[in-house]
């Protein structure tokens, strides 16, 4: 057996320098005569952002894993552990990581981080394709059988089941039809498809094959964002590579399914992430959402019938093909089967991808993988779920488990699984704010009650967070919120309003505070900043004087810091810094 | 400044045939470049029949294309959730000051465009800015003032 490193190079990990750590490891192995017994790959993300991950796999000590390494790191690495034979401990990955992926059930991320994205043979000895040998050995009838079995509902948020969409697009009679992956994936806080794309391209592309079998398609696009280019060079090697391989294009192994993919790149738009929109951005038009019906699956590209399903269920796909729909169905709970992966951020500690069984509550993932709070002091507040479309939730919901129809309830969405993490110092009426403003911007304008009805709640929230807020202001954004959410022509105005319903119904007394006493109870909204120290909250440790960029703050040990106001760029480095909110 | 079309006119050649192919004919001009001009929209239209004002509506819904020239370097600071918890905006707004231009514009020196965007994907290293592609997470005020620096003494690349 070859000695093996894997060298994460994700987007974390070639930010940090992944590339000359690589080079480095070449020319120590060459310096050292190993070359030929040791085999460098080049993995995707693994999902936890730890700069550079390098793992290394012998026969003697059997998998290391080493975190945040520096090029000039890597000649003792090799001098200590492949030449002698000893882990070097200061820098093995520690509790931390452990704990990261102790809680979890790696299922559509088990190649991340694990195979050389960019060689389909690591794919296929790590059981790939296998799912789809097995596919074209039995009826389209039965693999959507199988499908529906297993309980699986699509990733991309609004959980409609995968199995129910094939059949009806198998059901509808057309001499040509059209699969789609959905990689448009524009929620800010959510990138579990970036990293399968870049991580496990094949999977999804596997996923795809045997959607085109299912459906009876025999043409394939991946829609993906401009924003993620090292994506979409990952996928273009991947089909060019199944196709070598007769995977993919003219009787695909041998049988008489045909089945090609082209890539389609997005160029910055969210709403295309809306199916309908996403068709219209394919076709070459401005991408506008249209009424629903017909469905895709009966009308969708060029009027042909069209499944659209998101990368994650795509990647999913295989794993329960071969494992068998009884195995994926027992993961879960009663109405949400299988795993699901979010994108954890914000204040806690680990940060990354996180899979678990669907039915985790929010505080097990959040205490479990996500390793708790960066602060000690301070404490949790809300939990953002769902991006533009879900929704704030308080500390006293996080036991809500995490499945379709709990999280609805409490008025966010499961969307495509981005949460973030927010402490005592974030503003619901500011995160409320950065939400609308996200919506305003995105929104096609094509109906009046998103483009006007939003810009109207914009202005309003505006003015509450600009100390200008009025009584009748809330009562306005509860009500615009309900006739935008009735009356939007798609899925992005329809849950638009969402961050400020939630944030109304669980921070009320926040907007209270803006509006009736003028404050920020958070201290987050610039307009409502006085820059000046509490002394009663200060602990005089200085903090803030070290963070000032432009010496705006006179501290000297054992005395209250002091902020000038005529040289105070209100930057806000002194609130960051102070973890005591003694700064107002 | 006059514009060689003979790129556009090779790209446009290679959509002529395919259906829907707008968009990628769009994005591969703008590769060339850096922006989509006047002149390539105009031989567009005449060539392959298609109405300026349908051309003019993809750019400007698209956040992606530019109809003017842009800077030397592009800095595009993420403002995603996870960003704004961050502290995102005092990053942007650091930018702005410290260039002394808005969002959307171009230094004198044409050195720096400044662009936000709405997220990139790294939410695990926020606040994250890109510069050409090159990605640094985890900004704080001084490490912009470096980064700065380096790109304006010519040791970034």
């Amino acid at each position: 057996m070859k000695t093996k490193i894997l060298i994460c190079m994700g987007t974390s990990g070639l930010s940090a320098g992944a590339e000359k750590v690589e080079s480095i490891f070449k020319s120590e192995l060459k310096r050292h005569k190993l070359t030929d017994k040791c085999e460098i790959v080049r993995t995707g993300d693994r999902g936890l952002f730890r700069d550079v991950l390098v793992d290394i796999i012998t026969p003697e000590l059997g998998r290391v894993t080493y975190e945040y390494i520096k090029p000039s790191d890597v000649p003792e690495l090799v001098e200590k552990h492949l030449v002698s034979g000893e882990p070097v401990k200061k820098l093995l990955a520690g509790k931390d990581y452990e704990q990261f992926f102790a809680g979890q059930m790696r299922i559509v991320l088990s190649n991340c981080g694990e195979i050389d994205p960019e060689n389909i043979d690591d794919y296929l000895s790590h059981g790939g394709y296998s799912a789809l040998k097995k596919v074209l050995g039995m009826a389209p009838e039965k693999v959507i059988e199988e499908i529906k079995k297993s309980g699986l509902r699509g990733r991309g948020g609004a959980g409609f089941p995968t199995g129910r969409k094939w059949e009806l697009c198998r059901a509808v009679k057309s001499n040509e039809k059209y699969v789609i992956c959905n990689a448009d994936e524009g929620d800010p806080g959510a990138f579990m498809d970036r990293s399968v794309l870049e991580g496990d391209p094949h999977s999804v592309i596997e996923g795809m094959i045997i959607a085109g079998y299912a459906i009876g398609a025999s043409h394939g696009y991946v829609y993906c964002r401009a924003e993620y280019p090292l994506a979409v060079q990952r996928i273009n090697k991947a089909i060019s590579q199944a196709k070598e391989k007769s995977l993919l294009g003219k009787s695909v192994l041998g049988s008489t399914f045909s089945f090609d993919i082209r890539i389609k790149e997005g160029a910055g738009a969210f709403v295309c992430g809306e199916e309908t929109a996403l068709i219209a951005s394919i076709e070459g038009n401005r991408g506008m959402p249209r009424p629903r019906p017909p469905f895709p699956v009966e009308k969708g590209l060029w009027d042909k019938p069209t499944v659209i399903n998101n990368v994650e269920t795509l990647a999913a796909i295989r794993h329960l093909v071969t494992k068998g729909a009884g195995w994926f169905a027992a993961i879960g709970t009663e109405k949400s089967k299988g795993t699901k992966v979010f994108a954890l951020a914000g204040k806690v500690k680990n940060t990354g991808l996180v899979e678990v069984p669907m039915g985790t509550t929010i505080r097990e993932l959040i205490f479990g993988p996500g390793g708790g709070m960066v602060s000690k002091r301070l404490g949790l507040k809300a939990v953002q779920i769902g991006g533009p479309s879900g929704g704030c939730l308080p500390e006293s919901l996080l036991d809500t488990p995490i499945d379709y129809e709990s999280i609805t309830q409490t008025g966010a969405i499961m969307g495509s699984g981005g949460m973030i993490v927010m402490d005592e110092r974030a503003c619901m009426v500011d995160m409320a704010k950065f939400f609308i403003n996200f919506t305003v911007a995105e929104s096609c304008g094509k109906c009046v009650p998103c483009r006007v009805g939003l810009k109207r709640m914009l202005e309003v929230i505006d003015a509450i967070t600009e100390g200008k807020g009025r009584e009748e202001h809330i009562k306005f954004l509860q009500e615009m919120s309900g006739t935008i959410k009735s009356t939007a022509l798609c899925g992005l105005g329809n849950t638009a309003p969402n961050p400020v319903l939630t944030t109304l119904k669980y921070f009320r007394d926040e907007y209270e505070a803006h509006v009736k006493d003028r404050i920020c109870p958070s201290h987050a909204c610039s307009e409502l900043l006085k820059y000046e120290v509490i002394e009663s909250k200060c602990v005089k440790c200085g903090q803030c004087y070290k963070a000032c960029p432009v010496d705006a703050i006179r501290w000297r040990k054992k005395e209250y810091a002091v902020i000038d106001k005529d040289k105070c760029i209100k930057c806000k480095a002194c609130f960051n810094a102070c973890e005591f909110m003694a700064i107002q | 400044m006059k514009v060689d079309l003979a790129e556009t006119k090779k790209i446009i050649e290679r959509y002529r045939s395919e259906k829907g192919a707008l968009i990628p004919l769009l994005q591969d001009i703008q590769a060339v470049y850096g922006y989509v001009p006047a002149e390539s929209i105009e031989l567009i239209s005449k060539e392959l029949s298609i109405y300026p004002v349908k051309i003019y509506g993809i750019l400007t819904f698209y956040t992606q294309f530019y109809l003017a020239p842009r800077g030397k370097h592009t800095i595009k600071a993420c403002q995603g959730t996870a960003c704004h918890v961050m502290g995102g905006k005092a990053i942007l707004d650091h930018l702005s000051d410290k260039l002394g231009i808005d969002v959307d514009g171009i230094t004198p020196d044409n050195m720096f465009s400044l662009e936000r965007v709405a997220c990139l994907g790294c939410c695990g290293m926020a606040p994250v800015i890109v510069i050409d592609g090159d990605f640094h997470g985890r900004c704080t005020i001084q490490k912009i003032d470096e980064l700065l620096d380096n790109y304006r003494s010519g040791k970034a690349k």
